[in-house]
């Protein structure tokens, strides 16, 4: 086992692999929601470009809390938050935007418009973000044939299995190649089976050289798929392996 | 096509939202309607009044017994006063004559009467109406008894018109109080029901509203369609009216208008002005009424 379990100083975050540049950085992280709830308690992680990385931890341990962060939903109450280099906590306003743009996302309840074509629901994210007609309509046949649902185009959410609505949310986080991918409980509802076949997707995007973060409490998954495991207790980063397991050692 | 989006959303939205936008947009109706009665009529009023009070300020009214002289010499005086633009001596017969002409048919009444009751006048035109009271004073000074002296012994009275001019004045004052308050609630009421709508056309899309945020929509293209929705419906609101009110013109006002004065007084408000001025505040109402929501319940 090439496992890398570093004794963990809460400031000292390890970047895996030298020969990536840091994707995304956590430097001494806390959040502290306005109730007194405790999101993250000096956290601290890097992600290298290109990697693939599972969150992981008990409910409320600060997965979402992390991912939120990432997409500058919240503002940490103390540390840093870098994203591509840039720290994001000082962002203005009107510039989430354009971080957005880059950063895909998937949840757990899918977020799909229930209103809206499989079709519709992808290009939706096209138009937002300004793209034109012709873009459009090459891309989002192309993303729907890469999650295997060219032939559901005009379908409608509540059609579709909860699988296959996943994959349409996939789609829709990956049809303008953002540099970073995050999930959020992806398989968070659906069955063992169904799930291999999203991380399979989550696999693909990788490669392409997107950066992906899961985070998950499906520990078969993540122990099926031998990635690096941040593990998160309590708001703390516990344990921090390069192909770890669900469990670590002597947990 | 942005445009084109924006307004598919809108519409869109509407569509979705039929109950509450039919409800606004029947309230603006409403309001517009209630706006394009009000302006004409206060501007008919205030124009009726003016023309009222521009007419005859003053009138003097002279003795029977007077002799020539003394009226000539009266009228001289008149003219000298400040203030007098200009005077017109109306004789006994005179009076009489305008009296038979406006009693109409029944003026046979007048030829009952036992000679010539009216007695003869000046009709004085002031150069403003302000100066009234000031150009009476001049005719008959009030002395250190307190009663008034006219100026010359063939003074009976001088009247002026302002107890008529006061009657009308506070009428049309009453008149538009009441339609303003009437107005002033309606645009409230407006106000409110445009941004109730747009309040639950939010929530309605509350999830598109949440992906286009994830998706990195920036705040104004999630804003505009909210505000289109807005505008289309004080517009709507707005053009139904305006629409009805040039019914009611075509039908009503325009064959009426010779047989009432106060339809046809001739300062009421322009028909084009007035839908300008209705489509505008229609839309105005809207446009606060989705502000409102959309500073309160889209932090984007």
């Amino acid at each position: 086992m090439a496992a890398i379990d570093e004794t963990l100083d809460p400031r000292g975050a390890v970047l895996h692999d030298p020969t990536r540049s840091p994707a995304v950085e956590l430097r001494d992280v806390t959040v502290v929601y306005p109730g007194g709830n405790v999101g993250l308690d000096g956290a601290s992680a890097i992600i290298g470009r290109g990697e693939f990385a599972f969150l992981v931890g008990q409910t409320g341990c600060g997965k979402s809390t992390f991912i939120k962060l990432l997409l500058r939903e919240m503002d940490p109450s103390r540390g840093k938050v870098l994203v591509a280099g840039r720290d994001i906590t000082q962002l203005p306003r009107k510039k989430i935007p354009k971080l957005r743009r880059n950063i895909g996302v998937v949840f757990q309840d899918y977020k799909l418009l229930p209103n809206r074509t499989i079709y519709d629901n992808v290009a939706y994210t096209l138009k937002v973000i300004g793209a034109s007609r012709s873009e459009i309509k090459s891309k989002v046949p192309e993303i729907l044939r890469l999650v295997g649902l060219s032939t559901k185009l005009n379908s409608y959410p509540d059609e579709l299995s909860g699988g296959e609505q996943q994959r349409v949310s996939l789609a829709r986080a990956f049809v303008n190649h953002p540099p970073l991918l995050l999930a959020d409980e992806p398989t968070g509802n659906l069955d063992p089976e169904t799930s291999i076949g999203i991380m399979q997707l989550l696999y693909r995007m990788n490669r392409t050289g997107t950066t992906v973060i899961v985070a998950t409490h499906d520990n078969e998954m993540v122990d099926r798929m031998r990635r690096r495991v941040i593990e998160l207790h309590q708001g703390r980063v516990v344990r921090d392996e390069a192909a770890g397991m669900y469990t670590g050692r002597g947990l | 096509m942005r445009l084109f989006f924006f307004l598919r959303e809108a519409l869109r939205a509407l569509r979705r939202n039929a109950a509450p936008s039919l409800a606004a947009v029947a309230t603006v109706l409403i309001t517009t309607l209630v706006l394009g009665v009000f302006i004409p009529v206060v501007r008919a009023a205030t124009a009726k009044t003016n023309e009222v009070r521009n007419k005859i300020e003053l009138e003097v009214f002279i003795n029977d017994d007077a002799s020539r002289a003394e009226v000539a010499e009266l009228g001289n005086m008149i003219r000298d006063i400040r203030h007098v633009e200009s005077t017109d001596f109306i004789s006994k017969a005179e009076a009489l004559r305008i009296l038979k002409q406006r009693l109409g048919e029944k003026s046979s009444i007048t030829e009952d009467l036992p000679g010539n009751p009216l007695p003869a006048s000046y009709r004085i035109k002031l150069d403003d109406p302000q100066n009234a009271d000031v150009v009476k004073s001049s005719l008959a000074p009030v002395g250190s008894n307190g009663e008034a002296r006219p100026i010359s012994p063939a003074i009976q009275e001088v009247k002026d018109r302002e107890d008529d001019t006061e009657k009308i004045l506070s009428a049309t004052s009453t008149i538009k109080i009441l339609l303003a308050s009437l107005a002033g609630l309606l645009v409230l009421a407006s106000v409110l029901l445009v941004a109730n709508t747009i309040r639950l056309s939010i929530f309605a899309r509350r999830r598109e509203v949440e992906v286009m945020r994830l998706v990195g929509a920036t705040n104004w293209f999630i804003r505009w369609p909210f505000v289109i929705e807005g505008l289309l419906v004080g517009f709507l609101g707005g053009a139904v009216a305006v629409a009805l009110l040039w019914l009611v013109k075509v039908t009503v006002i325009d064959e009426w208008s010779d047989r009432f004065a106060l339809i046809a007084a001739p300062e009421t408000i322009s028909f084009t002005l007035l839908v300008i001025v209705l489509l505008g505040a229609a839309t105005a109402v809207s446009a606060v009424g989705s502000g409102i929501t959309l500073r309160r319940f889209l932090r984007v």
